[in-house]
């Protein structure tokens, strides 16, 4: 089932910030960094606040680890690999991305490292 | 040849049993605070290899902190209380029985015998069986509801009692009591606290240090009730229980906790005949062996020279004192220090050495002030030289000298009461870590000595954390943190090692250079500054920072393509946001005054989009429950009506409160709603590195309670009076007398000027009454540079602040003119949904976020 999603335009991103997009009923949240040319996704629950916010956190990275702070109480996770580099148990869940004829596109299916 | 080999074997028979004697069963019975201790002391310890760990744990979980149990009721959970790491039983092989209590001894075959059935042989045997709480034996003292304050377990029943009660009382006035006190305050009872004798804490305070501590209490909802033996306890006519009073009173009440003091648990000692003290507990020595010498006993079931120690920092030194000997050292335990300092619902409380000046010729100085709620007393020898004692209640930051001066035996100044009377000038009487000699204690819960905080410096450790790790010191009780900072420092600077100041890792400067370089190289983005002068992507810290200090030098918009990604969380949507992601939103109402169209303007807008709306302490109407996708809808209903954004979001100029003043008030003295509103319209918008209120009162009878704002002002006949860097808040400081008599004008000039110089100065999310208080020179030098320009830089100063105004822009009201920008208010970029995990419930006439409990109710009530 390696399905790629068409989740919106890539002018409906946020250079160096995030928004959230609804992919099969799922909320991811994608973020921008035009700079490395780079986009993430991960899923928009912030597990420590119960809360769908991960996209409305701020950006950028811990020791050269992409990371989103949680807009509600600061914990940064890895756009990489969705692990909150706090507390090692927790992770989020991160998706597959690309950037296809302008079209920013989602697979739910496959993890990160199995599209790389 | 058969010599020979007769030889060999008889060396490796005498080999194998020298290791056979040395590999001994080390058994011990409970895992609490102490037993765990002892654990973690031996596997760092030499004789680890040849001993054969066992332990029994009567509790389902292993060693807890049982010091912070309150903290249980708030944040913590039973996880963050434990002591000990998932895989320490594993990884050094100990055999733990959880949950299975040791019931006997037998001294003659060494085996102890659990309730379980296990048969355990041991070699050394150590009791580490703790206490139970104290409950007093009258009649009806087993009623439902009726617990002890002891274990995790007995939390679980409070919790669960405490649903279906009103009203709370705590047996015992002690430590552990009023911290039960607190616990049932926070599961919103009407609390009360029974003390036997006259005092709280009366082991550890005198009868000033109770007096007051007591008030302080009572002060936060607590009754106390002193001289009260309880009786009896029979059924209540309007609670569950009445507590009968040996005075013929009695206390209606739905839950009693009992925290009356503890009481050893030698009973295992006592059935097989090991010596107990008279008072209770098992007899040691002073290497912790009972009466037997294959039997140790550390912690609060052990009696030394007649006494029990009900604190972890002695039963620490017991379990050292063991481990010692088990290695066939020749350390002692010679008593130990009871002194302590805690924060009991927020009251700071330290007693040291002999509260009670009970040292025959003792002589005790004494300090109280009645307005700030502080009482201090020293007690020192015949000679005025040594301290023996000393109480501190409503201010205890003079505790670490003081400890100092009496675990070290150093001598006291000449003017001993120097050191608790407060110091009004620069001069400072504290003891600098620098004195202090090498053997010196800096942390007594795991004897930590300032040599051993020194050679953990020199072999790397230049953080608190680091030093925690590498010491333990600050990690149990956390009295000694500002003490063991202190002498980081202090080492650091000594090395020549500077303090790491740098805001983050992306930019080597404080938040001081960054505003520099950003003023002298005209830097107007982000981008610039870190390709400029940093590494990396940047973090929430200093893309918050810097855009701060862009908004204040600068004051563009700051939702630019190039500076939205730099707003915290507030900022990026200029609304609050709430626990549940939806946003509060505030219209300003300069100085708290509005019309009866603008009230009705907002009831209405309130009313349609079904916000919550409660009155703030700012003298404005908040709006609660927005989804970011009416943001833009209420805003434009709002500036429709006639107001704009108040800059609620933002670190940046709130409200300027403001009594009625000389227009309505009989005493007015001056108008202080028109200054107000001419003060908040002149510095709304202003980014600072906190937020900032003010407030104006009419006379010095100061309703609007603007000594405790950042800058206050108070009309007085000749003028008007200037305050500032007061605050509310987390740590309340009173506003400092900056100048009096001020004409308006010259008013507008000194707060222009104040205002810009902190926004230049402070560090990141430094409010200014802290800025003022690590400012060196302190109100003197602020007046300096503000009223005299020492620096010569009040022209700039001002030209700033006209900058500012002149740029000020309702950020609402360009967002809904910028198609742009509003599409970033929706919570799906490819679909007009909601959040379906937003969902409010009705209190009190209005919505509130539904709770996870709730919400779980709701979604399966749908399913």
């Amino acid at each position: 089932m390696n399905q790629w999603i068409d989740a919106c335009s890539i002018d409906d991103l946020q250079a160096n910030s995030g928004v959230c997009a609804l992919v099969e009923n799922q909320q991811v949240a994608i973020f921008y960094m035009p700079d490395d040319n780079a986009v993430y996704a991960i899923n928009n629950y912030d597990p420590f606040s119960h809360i769908n916010a991960l996209s409305r956190g701020l950006i950028g990275d811990i020791k050269g680890e992409p990371m989103v702070a949680s807009p509600i109480y600061k914990q940064h996770f890895s756009l990489k690999t969705g692990r909150c580099l706090e507390d090692e148990n927790i992770r989020v869940e991160t998706y597959a991305i690309r950037i296809n004829n302008a079209r920013v596109e989602i697979n739910t299916n496959i993890t990160i490292e199995e599209a790389a | 040849m058969l010599y020979a080999i007769i030889t060999v074997i008889f060396r490796i028979s005498s080999l194998k049993e020298e290791y056979m004697s040395n590999q001994q069963n080390l058994l011990v019975i409970g895992n609490g605070m102490v037993g765990q201790n002892f654990l973690v002391s031996l596997m760092a310890s030499d004789i680890k290899e040849h001993c054969d760990v066992i332990t029994f744990c009567e509790e389902p979980i292993p060693a807890y902190d049982r010091v912070h149990l309150s903290e249980y009721f708030s944040s913590k959970s039973a996880n963050e209380l434990s002591l000990v790491s998932p895989d320490f039983f594993n990884e050094n092989d100990i055999t733990i029985h959880i949950g299975d209590k040791a019931i006997a001894i037998d001294r003659n075959n060494k085996t102890v015998t659990s309730a379980n059935g296990a048969v355990i042989a041991y070699d050394k045997l150590i009791l580490a069986t703790g206490s139970r709480a104290f409950v007093p034996p009258i009649s009806g003292h087993d009623r439902e509801g009726c617990i002890a304050y002891r274990t995790i377990a007995d939390l679980d029943n409070m919790i669960a009692a405490a649903k279906d009660s009103k009203v709370g009382a705590v047996v015992g006035g002690g430590l552990l009591g009023l911290e039960a006190a607190k616990a049932l305050q926070n599961l919103g009872l009407e609390t009360n606290v029974v003390q036997f004798g006259p005092r709280l804490m009366s082991a550890q305070l005198d009868d000033g240090g109770a007096g007051l501590l007591k008030s302080k209490i009572e002060d936060l909802g607590v009754t106390v009730l002193t001289n009260k033996n309880t009786i009896k306890i029979i059924d209540g006519d309007s609670c569950r229980h009445k507590m009968i009073f040996a005075d013929g009173t009695e206390l209606e009440t739905d839950m009693i906790i009992y925290s009356a003091g503890i009481r050893p648990r030698d009973e295992i000692a006592a059935s097989c005949g090991l010596d107990i003290a008279g008072r209770g507990g098992i007899v040691i020595d002073n290497q912790c062996l009972t009466s037997d010498k294959d039997i140790y006993a550390i912690g609060e079931c052990a009696s030394w020279n007649d006494k029990i120690f009900g604190l972890v920092a002695p039963g620490y030194a017991m379990a050292r004192t063991v481990v010692d000997h088990l290695a066939g050292g020749a350390e002692e335990f010679t008593g130990a220090d009871m002194s302590t300092k805690l924060k009991l619902n927020g009251v700071d409380v330290a007693s040291i050495g002999d509260p009670h000046a009970s040292t025959p010729g003792s002589l005790v100085y004494s300090y109280q002030n009645g307005v700030d709620g502080v009482y201090k007393c020293l007690v020192v020898s015949q000679d005025n030289k040594q301290l023996l004692g000393a109480v501190l209640v409503g201010d205890a930051s003079g505790y670490p000298t003081l400890t100092q001066y009496y675990l070290n035996g150093i001598e006291l100044p000449q003017h001993p009461d120097s050191l608790i009377l407060p110091s009004r000038s620069d001069e400072s009487v504290g003891l600098g870590s620098d004195a202090l000699p090498a053997s010196a204690q800096i942390c007594s819960c795991y004897d930590v000595s300032k040599g051993d905080v020194c050679s953990a410096v020199e072999m790397g450790c230049t953080t608190i954390g680091a030093l925690k790790d590498e010491t333990k010191a600050a990690t149990g009780c956390g009295g000694c943190a500002a003490l063991l900072k202190s002498v980081l420092d202090c080492e650091l600077e000594k090395a020549g090692i500077e303090v790491n100041t740098d805001i983050c890792e992306h930019f080597p400067y404080t938040r001081q250079d960054l505003y520099n370089l950003i003023m002298v190289e005209e830097i107007k983005t982000f981008h610039d500054l870190i390709s400029k002068h940093g590494a990396g992507k940047g973090c929430e810290i200093c893309k918050q920072v810097v855009g701060s200090i862009l908004a204040s030098y600068w004051n563009e918009y700051v939702l630019e393509s190039e500076h939205v990604g730099l707003q915290d969380t507030n900022d990026t949507f200029l609304a609050n946001m709430q626990k549940d992601g939806t946003y509060s939103v505030v219209p300003r109402m300069t100085g708290g005054e509005v019309t009866p169209e603008g009230l009705i303007s907002i009831g209405q807008i309130a009313k349609k989009y079904g916000l919550y709306t409660k009155v703030t302490g700012g003298q404005r109407v908040d709006l609660f429950g927005a989804r970011v996708d009416q943001l833009p809808l209420i805003w434009q209903e709002l500036i429709a009506a006639g107001f704009e954004s108040g800059h609620a979001y933002g670190k940046s100029l709130r409200t300027v409160k403001s009594c009625v003043g000389s227009t309505w008030c009989r005493f007015g003295v001056d108008d202080s709603v028109g200054l107000a509103v001419e003060l908040e319209n002149r510095f709304k918008g202003l980014r600072a590195p906190h937020k900032i209120k003010f407030a104006v009162s009419g006379c010095t009878r100061e309703c609007a309670e603007a000594q405790s704002k950042d800058i206050g002002v108070i009309a007085v006949e000749g003028g008007w009076n200037l305050y500032v860097c007061g605050n509310g808040g987390m740590k309340p400081r009173h506003g400092d007398l900056f100048a009096t008599n001020l004409d308006k004008q010259t008013l507008i000039k000194y707060i222009d000027r104040i205002l810009i110089f902190y926004v230049r100065t402070a560090d990141r999310l430094q409010r200014t009454s802290v800025w003022m208080e690590n400012m060196e020179g302190g109100l003197d030098y602020l007046k300096s540079v503000v009223i005299d320009d020492k620096l010569g830089v009040c022209d700039q100063l001002e030209a700033q602040i006209q900058h500012v105004v002149n740029s000020y822009q309702c950020e609402w009201k360009t967002t809904i003119g910028d198609e742009t920008k509003l599409k970033r208010f929706r919570h799906f970029v490819n679909s007009d949904k909601h959040d379906e995990n937003i969902i409010f419930v009705e209190e009190r006439g209005q919505i509130r976020p539904a709770n996870l409990e709730e919400r779980e109710l709701l979604a399966a009530e749908n399913a």
